[in-house]
């Protein structure tokens, strides 16, 4: 009998399958004059695997449960009101897809992270199309893995850091790709936290209160070709390892605290062929190791690298330094790390045997950038005839920066 | 006063010396804006010559003018012409040419450029009214200095040290005194300190419109709120101002009381 | 009177050069104001003319006080020891500027002509000759009329002929009734020029009066060897 009970279960499941191939699947639409005018109650009669069109209107309703899998697709942009009241959709069932909403006034809340979007435990969601605004938190993976956020924007509209949420939150999730989405005006851009094997690529966050993304405690996690602009203190990734940032952007972070980006206790990260222009600091290191810094271009701006604490092991090859205030600067007497074959515009050495390899080693840690680090006060000081002075005799005789710290293989011309 | 002015201005405007530094910031601008094509990197080298050369160059050209036409002012002397008239003429004499030799020098390749290309036009601005303020103080405290000092090198001497102590000792002794105290509080210091000096404060007031601010951290932050508002502007160009006075307030002073 | 001068002090540094100057110097005269070196001659000049401030006393230059003015200089006409003009301006520049500060009618030509000045005029003064130079200082002093005229060494490098017009020169404005103080150390000039002599000496006026009465006083015959004895006679004075 138990075996007889196993077995039509599963010969109902086939059928079930069968069914849906078979073009069985429901399609239900939504809209203000219809019988269906609640997007609730349309998930609540749908099926499993059923499609629920949202036409064009003005929906107010919050806290909405997607506990089957289900397409959930706007037309022409339908507007969900959560009228500040809470959270808005929230996903707890995998193979949900989410396409073409436009979802405004998420509840601000001092106790629990409201989202417009939170996915929990699922996997194989797509979220997608989606216009989010006037929101706390946008979009809020929870323990969830295997899905795409594609192709959304998120307008927010922060003052405050205490009471605004982040754009695009990963919490323990995995196996996620975020690809093509706008966030602007939030807290943090994108924020992940204990989240491995993401791949964050073609995205544009820019203008929000802190970071334009932020890694913690999150491995193995590739993001590229994005860019972070203008954001309250640029791009930050700790406590993380085997991260890989390729060609991003980082530009306008420029502010007293602000930076490109902050790397803090990374370990074996590869950071190849990014653009730092126009920040305070482009990147500032702290504790990190084992690092490839090569092909990026340092433009203009006030430190293009600052090192702070221990940091080992790390290389910096055929990287641009352009018209940077500082290119380096080190707080320690200690070097492990090296410098070869980059490009720095300040470079005043010649190549008598024109292999475009500069016969003079370069210096770029400044005696002034040192004594910035140890009494920030004395920038007051910077482009003074008496720090240019000391700057040029302590790269004629290092006394206080690290004497090992040259490059020496400075390329004579520009790295294309 | 005038008429005085006038020849010192045409004898100067006539001397080598004032071609040479005419030359030399045609030169310059015409380097920096066709060759490098970054108005930014060229308004801050430009900066750094005009916050060490041109206090360097007015303090020798006041000093040097001083003494070569020390026999020349004792004809004016004797004939009926006041005695401030003739120091003043003198004093705005080389402190106008030399002016002049900046602003043609400067303007006319930042001029041919701003056609193409004029957002940059106020920044380029107050590098010359700054660049003609430094020039001025510096023309009348080598003058103050000249007038002081019967003996040339002497005077010399000391016109070339003030210039060395403020474009360079002056900051050693704010860098130690700002890491001596490094406990305390230190911005209104450094504020102050600022202040004292024309060279640091042209500095800043430049650094802070180039909008490299950013990078002064804290401290810029506190320099920004003052400098940065129209209040702070005018109260350093105030400054600026009393700078310029005051050597020509010194200058009179002595200029009354001197045995020729 | 010209020139008055009351109890006139001034000290440089520790060196106290005049030292209580009493002076009347009357109209139409030529006054020849002799004296060793350092012996004040130079300052006192120069407090005449108001470049020199001193610590005490008053000069008044035709009935008025010369303290805190500078118009009286109009009054003047001087030609200073060291001629050093502006290198890089025209003899004709500097003799129009001259004009245009004072602003007095002048009579440049006539001299130009006597110094035979015309082939510089459109030279520049840093490549003139010294004569040359003494001679447009010359022309600058000369060309103004004013009732008082300071010479201070005007005979410095000029050529024989230059001389002769300079002493023409200066016999004619005496006639015109000016008065005329001289410095120099050329005492055949002096002699021949000079109606009164002013010996200072240490920083006091030490004798004033004609050459005549300077040789009756000294019992010399050669107003030279008369010079040298009254400089001697005052150094036996201070050793005895």
């Amino acid at each position: 009998m138990k075996l007889d009970l196993l077995h039509m279960k599963f010969i109902l499941g086939i059928i079930c399958l069968m069914g849906i191939q078979m073009g069985m699947a429901h399609t239900w639409t939504v809209c203000t004059t219809c019988e269906n005018s609640s997007i609730k109650e349309a998930i609540q009669q749908a099926a499993p695997l059923d499609t629920i069109l949202v036409q064009k209107g003005t929906y107010l309703e919050f806290e909405i449960l997607v506990d089957k899998p289900l397409l959930i697709k706007g037309i022409d942009y339908p507007i969900v009101d959560g009228e500040k009241k809470g959270e808005i959709f929230r996903i707890q069932s995998d193979g949900v897809t989410l396409d073409g909403l436009f979802i405004i006034n998420v509840g601000v809340s001092y106790t629990k992270d409201n989202a417009a979007i939170r996915v929990v435990q699922s996997k194989n969601f797509i979220i997608q199309n989606m216009v989010l605004e006037q929101l706390f938190f946008g979009i809020y993976l929870e323990k969830s893995s295997h899905g795409k956020v594609y192709h959304n924007r998120i307008i927010g509209d922060a003052v405050d850091e205490y009471n605004s949420g982040n754009g695009i939150q990963l919490w323990y999730s995995s196996d996620v790709e975020v690809r093509k989405n706008h966030v602007q005006g939030t807290r943090d851009g994108i924020y992940l936290e204990f989240s491995d094997q993401i791949i964050i690529t073609d995205n544009v966050s820019m203008d929000n209160l802190r970071y334009g993304l932020h890694f913690m405690f999150s491995n193995n996690d590739v993001y590229s070709n994005n860019t972070f602009e203008n954001n309250g203190a640029g791009v930050a990734v700790m406590f993380s390892k085997f991260i890989t940032m390729k060609n991003n952007i980082f530009r306008k972070n420029w502010g007293t605290a602000a930076y490109g980006m902050l790397l803090k206790e990374i370990n074996d990260a590869e950071i190849v062929g990014n653009t730092f222009e126009e920040n305070t600091i482009g990147i500032n290191i702290e504790g990190s190791n084992r690092i490839d810094y090569t092909d990026n271009d340092f433009i203009g701006n006030g430190w293009a690298i600052r090192v702070l604490g221990a940091c080992y092991t790390n290389s910096f090859k055929g990287n641009n330094f352009l018209y940077n205030s500082f290119d380096i600067s080190y707080n320690s007497k200690l070097n492990d790390n090296v410098f070869e074959g980059n490009f720095w515009s300040s470079y005043t050495g010649y190549d008598l045997d024109r292999n475009g390899i500069g016969d003079v080693p370069y210096r770029p840690v400044k005696l002034f950038s040192y004594v910035v680090n140890r009494t920030p006060e004395t920038i007051v000081l910077l482009r003074s005839l008496f720090m240019d002075i000391i700057d040029f005799s302590e790269r004629v005789s290092p006394v206080f920066t690290p004497d090992n710290l040259q490059d020496a293989q400075p390329l004579m011309k520009i790295r294309p | 006063m005038m008429k005085i002015l006038k020849y010192s201005f045409y004898d100067l405007i006539r001397s080598r010396w004032s071609y040479v530094y005419f030359l030399f910031y045609l030169t310059l601008g015409f380097v920096l804006l066709f060759l490098n094509n970054d108005v930014s990197k060229a308004v801050i080298t430009l900066m750094n010559v005009i916050i060490v050369l041109i206090p360097l160059i007015g303090t020798i050209f006041g000093v040097m003018y001083y003494y070569n036409s020390r026999e020349f002012t004792e004809l004016l002397l004797a004939q009926p012409i006041k005695r401030s008239s003739i120091f003043m003429g003198q004093y705005f004499g080389v402190a106008g040419s030399l002016t002049l030799s900046l602003v043609l020098g400067l303007g006319i390749p930042f001029g041919l450029y701003g056609l193409l290309r004029s957002n940059a036009i106020f920044d380029f601005s107050l590098l010359l009214v700054t660049g003609a303020f430094l020039t001025f103080i510096f023309v009348g405290l080598s003058f103050v200095i000249a007038i002081a000092n019967e003996n040339k090198i002497k005077g010399f001497g000391y016109a070339v040290l003030l210039w060395l102590f403020l474009a360079v000792v002056y900051d050693g002794l704010f860098l130690m005194s700002l890491i001596v105290f490094e406990e305390y509080p230190l911005d209104t210091f450094s504020l102050v300190a600022t202040m004292l000096n024309p060279i640091d404060l042209s500095r800043i007031l430049i650094l802070l419109k180039l909008d490299i601010s950013a990078l002064l951290g804290y401290t810029g932050a506190i320099f920004k709120k003052f400098f940065g508002t129209d209040l702070g502007f005018l109260v350093s160009m105030a400054i600026l101002f009393l700078w310029t006075v005051l050597p020509i307030l010194g200058l009179r002073h002595k200029a009354r009381r001197k045995d020729f | 009177m010209t020139i008055e001068i009351n109890n006139l002090y001034k000290k440089f540094g520790k060196n106290q050069v005049l030292k209580g100057v009493d002076l009347t110097i009357g109209k139409g005269h030529i006054y020849a104001v002799l004296g060793p070196n350092g012996s004040g001659k130079t300052t006192l000049i120069k407090s005449i003319l108001g470049m020199v401030i001193p610590d005490k006393g008053d000069i008044s230059i035709l009935e008025k006080s010369i303290k805190k003015d500078w118009r009286y200089r109009k009054q003047i006409n001087y030609l200073p020891q060291i001629a050093n003009f502006p290198p890089n301006i025209k003899v004709k520049e500097l003799l129009h500027m001259i004009k245009d500060l004072r602003n007095s009618p002048s009579e440049e030509e006539t001299l130009i002509a006597l110094f035979g000045l015309e082939p510089f005029l459109s030279k520049k003064l840093s490549t003139l000759s010294g004569g040359t130079k003494q001679k447009v200082n010359i022309v600058l002093t000369f060309m103004f009329d004013s009732p008082l005229i300071i010479l201070d060494e005007p005979t410095t490098g000029l050529d024989p002929k230059a001389l002769i017009c300079l002493k023409g020169l200066i016999q004619n404005e005496k006639a015109k009734g000016k008065t005329i103080l001289i410095t120099s150390h050329i005492m055949q000039f002096v002699e021949e020029m000079a109606d009164e002599v002013l010996y200072l000496l240490e920083g006091e006026i030490y004798f004033k009066g004609t050459i005549r009465q300077l040789m009756e006083q000294t019992g010399q015959h050669d107003f030279e060897h008369a010079i040298a004895a009254l400089t001697t006679t005052e150094s036996h004075d201070e050793n005895s």
